[in-house]
């Protein structure tokens, strides 16, 4: 009996931390959702801001995010994905692998600001004939840095979760362990990998320090028109207008907020149903 | 090291025991029918062919016992000759209960008659042949290869003895013809007694099977009966 | 019957750990041959050098000759894909790719490339029916493998392994994961496999090889202490410790 109390004592004691974890997502959607909302109609997504940005809308920088978060899926999966299977399927055992991933999770613990100053010196200025300057592609390039060992991580983990059975299987059949790697590991793997992609992705999108140096302007003119061309960026712009604008609406702060943030949580929507779709055609 | 399937081990040595004590039980039967016959003992005769339905209930609880493990333990090569000899073995045990059976019938066939000489020589051959089966099961259970040789020569002996006295008995036909009724009877009950040493030897000699496990070598031992040309087969009683 | 497989002098190490011990023996085609023995003495590793599926582990280090037909399977010019689909395994734990039935048997056709679809669908129906499957799944094709029980998931890999046509079938304890019945049927379908195959079944259930097999070898500790036909194995052996093993007597 006494062990029925304790037991429902602890309970109520984890209970009450999830609450607690879970109280500021509510707090924050329904502060936003307040104060946001009020200001969101189809003239602010669909209009630059006016000169001195008090009027108009934050168009250009949904634009940019997105662009952003394109490049940045581009690079993310370029260069993790093949990283994470190497590392997880075919790197021998030794000093250097041990090395390798030692190094990917100090990347992990980099400040984004390091990253945005890191992003600025090779991408931004040495790299500046191919990449434009501060541009999509700079920016792209350091986001998509910034989120490489969640991918690659990601996508290790996702390829161990798939039972060394399902490879011996397709070996013993005759296969190449890259047949094996494309035909047997990756589509199982899928699923965890997107999910890991997309929420890396999500933390990208709202990421300010690295556009700041390597994309994000503070008022463009035109909606970008190349790889190489700079952009507004949500996250930057919320910045801007809270700080730098004096007497900006405070209920169009609290839009722009709202949008990025509705942004955020769309993808990680969609990391859900996506491997929730993908996992119940392939279950194990 | 802790001896694994040590309660089947236990019930491998229940069953030797159980056919042990058949044995033991039979070779009463052998005793006591030839008593009876050598002293004209109409109840002690009786008593023996009522104890042949005890010998045959022994046979079958033995044999069922034999299929159990079978089924269940799924016993092999050692454990499965051992259980395999058994089933065989209570079959010549069995035999030799039915031939006490004949010699106490022919007891009381007797019993009224004066025996026209002294019954020696089937005493002493049924003496012979008790130690015999004693020893053979005996062998059978402890492995004992020279007790198996010590079965062979007594049977050797046994044959001399039923030759001797088939020529004494043929004489006494030729010499008395009013005794040949008895002669034959005496005959028959030696007969007996020199198969049931045949049967005990069949007993003794499936220990060198249990070791080997050939059964190539038990087909060549069993040839007919101590070479006297006499023409005297295997199979009767 | 011919020869179909000869091992001689076969030593495995796994870094400083030898599993196999001078391990030499000759397999008959069409007929199974079972290799029992104790947890650990080394049936499956043996197995594994086959066909070579131990490359896959690190630190295995194989020394010896494994002839395929008078070919010697480790020297340096094998083509190890062919070999694999010479020589087939089936595993423990019925392990079929989380697809549909039809395309698990296709597997291996596809992967050896073969698109036609009249063709896949003949190869599958084919390997499906040798596997006495395909009664019970040819309305279902399309079904995730893993809805089968698992005898039927087991038939399906061996359809699949099949569907490649090999030569010599690698059985590592097919039946541990199965309930008696499944395993029956199973046991039955190897029966009907050594006609056209070379089967090696490695078992831990000794009943299993004295059910099934023609031939028998008793690994213990890496080295292959005993093999014959499987009769003398279980009636009589030759070897001491084999008898103790054979009658459950191992401590």
């Amino acid at each position: 009996m006494r062990e029925a109390i304790r037991q429902r004592m602890w309970f109520a004691l984890f209970a009450s931390c999830t609450a607690v974890v879970a109280a500021p997502v509510v707090v924050i959607a329904g502060l936003l959702l307040w104060r946001g909302l009020p200001a969101l109609d189809w003239a602010f997504l669909s209009t630059p801001p006016a000169p001195g940005m008090r009027e108009g809308g934050i168009l250009p920088a949904i634009v940019g995010t997105l662009w952003l978060a394109a490049g940045t899926t581009a690079v993310a999966l370029a260069f993790g994905l093949p990283a994470g299977i190497y590392l997880s399927e075919y790197a021998p055992r030794g000093a250097l692998t041990r090395a390798v991933r030692l190094a990917i999770v100090n990347l992990a613990g980099v400040p984004s600001i390091v990253y945005g100053l890191f992003g600025l010196a090779v991408f931004v200025l040495l790299l500046k004939r191919v990449t434009g300057g501060m541009s999509i592609i700079s920016g792209s390039l350091t986001l998509g840095f910034l989120i490489l060992p969640v991918v690659i991580t990601a996508t290790e983990e996702a390829l161990l979760a798939v039972p060394q059975t399902l490879r011996q299987a397709s070996v013993a059949l005759g296969a190449t362990r890259w047949q094996t790697t494309v035909r047997v590991v990756l589509p199982n793997a899928a699923p965890g990998i997107l999910t890991g992609f997309i929420i890396g992705l999500a933390r990208a999108a709202g990421e300010t320090a690295p556009i700041m140096f390597t994309a994000a302007y503070f008022y463009l003119r035109h909606l970008p028109t190349s790889l190489q061309d700079g952009v507004m960026a949500l996250p930057y712009h919320l910045y801007v207008v809270a700080t730098q604008i004096p007497n900006y609406p405070a209920a169009k702060a609290w839009g722009t907020a709202l949008v990025l943030v509705a942004l955020v949580f769309a993808m990680n929507l969609g990391a859900v149903l996506t491997r929730a779709r993908l996992r119940r055609r392939r279950r194990w | 090291m802790r001896r694994t399937r040590q309660a089947f081990d236990e019930q491998l040595q229940r069953l030797e025991r159980r056919l042990v004590d058949m044995g033991s039980f039979v070779e009463a039967m052998v005793e006591k029918a030839v008593r009876a016959l050598a002293e004209h003992d109409v109840k002690l005769a009786q008593e023996v062919i009522a104890a042949d339905d005890t010998a045959d209930e022994l046979d079958l609880g033995i044999e069922q016992e034999c299929m159990r493990l079978l089924a269940l333990q799924q016993p092999m090569s050692r454990d499965l000759r051992i259980i395999g000899t058994v089933m065989k073995v209570i079959a010549d045990v069995e035999r030799i209960g039915d031939y006490s059976v004949d010699i106490a019938r022919t007891a009381i066939r007797l019993a009224r008659t004066e025996y026209f000489k002294p019954l020696e020589d089937i005493p002493r051959m049924a003496r012979m042949v008790q130690t015999m089966l004693g020893q053979a099961l005996e062998a059978l259970v402890n492995r004992d290869l020279d007790l198996v040789a010590r079965v062979v020569e007594q049977d050797d002996a046994v044959d001399k003895l039923w030759y001797q006295l088939l020529k004494e008995l043929e004489e006494f036909m030729r010499s008395r013809p009013e005794v040949v009724s008895q002669a034959v009877a005496f005959l028959l009950v030696a007969r007996y007694l020199e198969r049931i040493a045949d049967h005990t030897v069949n007993i003794a000699e499936r220990v060198a099977y249990i070791e080997t496990g050939c059964l190539e070598t038990l087909a060549a031992s069993h040839r007919p009966d101590a070479g006297q040309g006499e023409g005297e087969g295997s199979g009767d009683g | 019957m011919a020869l179909k497989l000869r091992v001689e002098d076969l030593n495995l190490h796994y870094h400083s750990f030898q599993a196999l011990h001078h391990v030499s023996v000759d397999i008959e085609g069409q007929r199974i041959t079972a290799l029992i023995g104790p947890s650990g003495c080394g049936k499956s590793s043996f197995l594994r050098c086959l066909n070579r599926m131990n490359d896959l582990v690190e630190g295995a280090r194989v020394e010896g000759r494994v002839l395929l037909d008078g070919q010697d399977i480790y020297q340096g010019n094998t083509d190890v894909v062919t070999l694999r689909k010479r020589v087939g395994m089936v595993f423990q734990t019925p392990n079929p790719f989380p697809v549909s039935v039809y395309d698990n048997v296709a597997y291996g056709p596809r992967l050896h490339g073969t698109r036609d679809r009249a063709r896949l669908d003949e190869i599958v129906e084919r390997s499906l029916r040798s596997a006495a499957l395909w009664e019970e799944v040819r309305g279902k094709l399309r079904q995730s493998a893993l809805d089968l029980s698992g005898g039927q998931q087991q038939r399906l890999c061996i359809a699949r392994v099949l569907a490649v046509e090999p030569e010599v079938l690698l059985m590592d304890e097919p039946c541990s994961a199965l309930d008696p019945t499944a395993t029956f049927r199973i046991e039955e379908l190897m029966l009907e496999l050594m006609e056209h195959y070379t089967i090696v079944l490695v078992t831990h259930n000794m009943y299993q090889a004295s059910r099934v097999s023609q031939t028998t070898g008793f690994f213990l500790l890496g080295e292959l202490i005993e093999y014959g036909p499987t009769e003398q194995i279980f009636e009589n052996p030759r070897d001491q410790r084999t008898d103790d093993y054979v009658r459950g007597r191992f401590g």
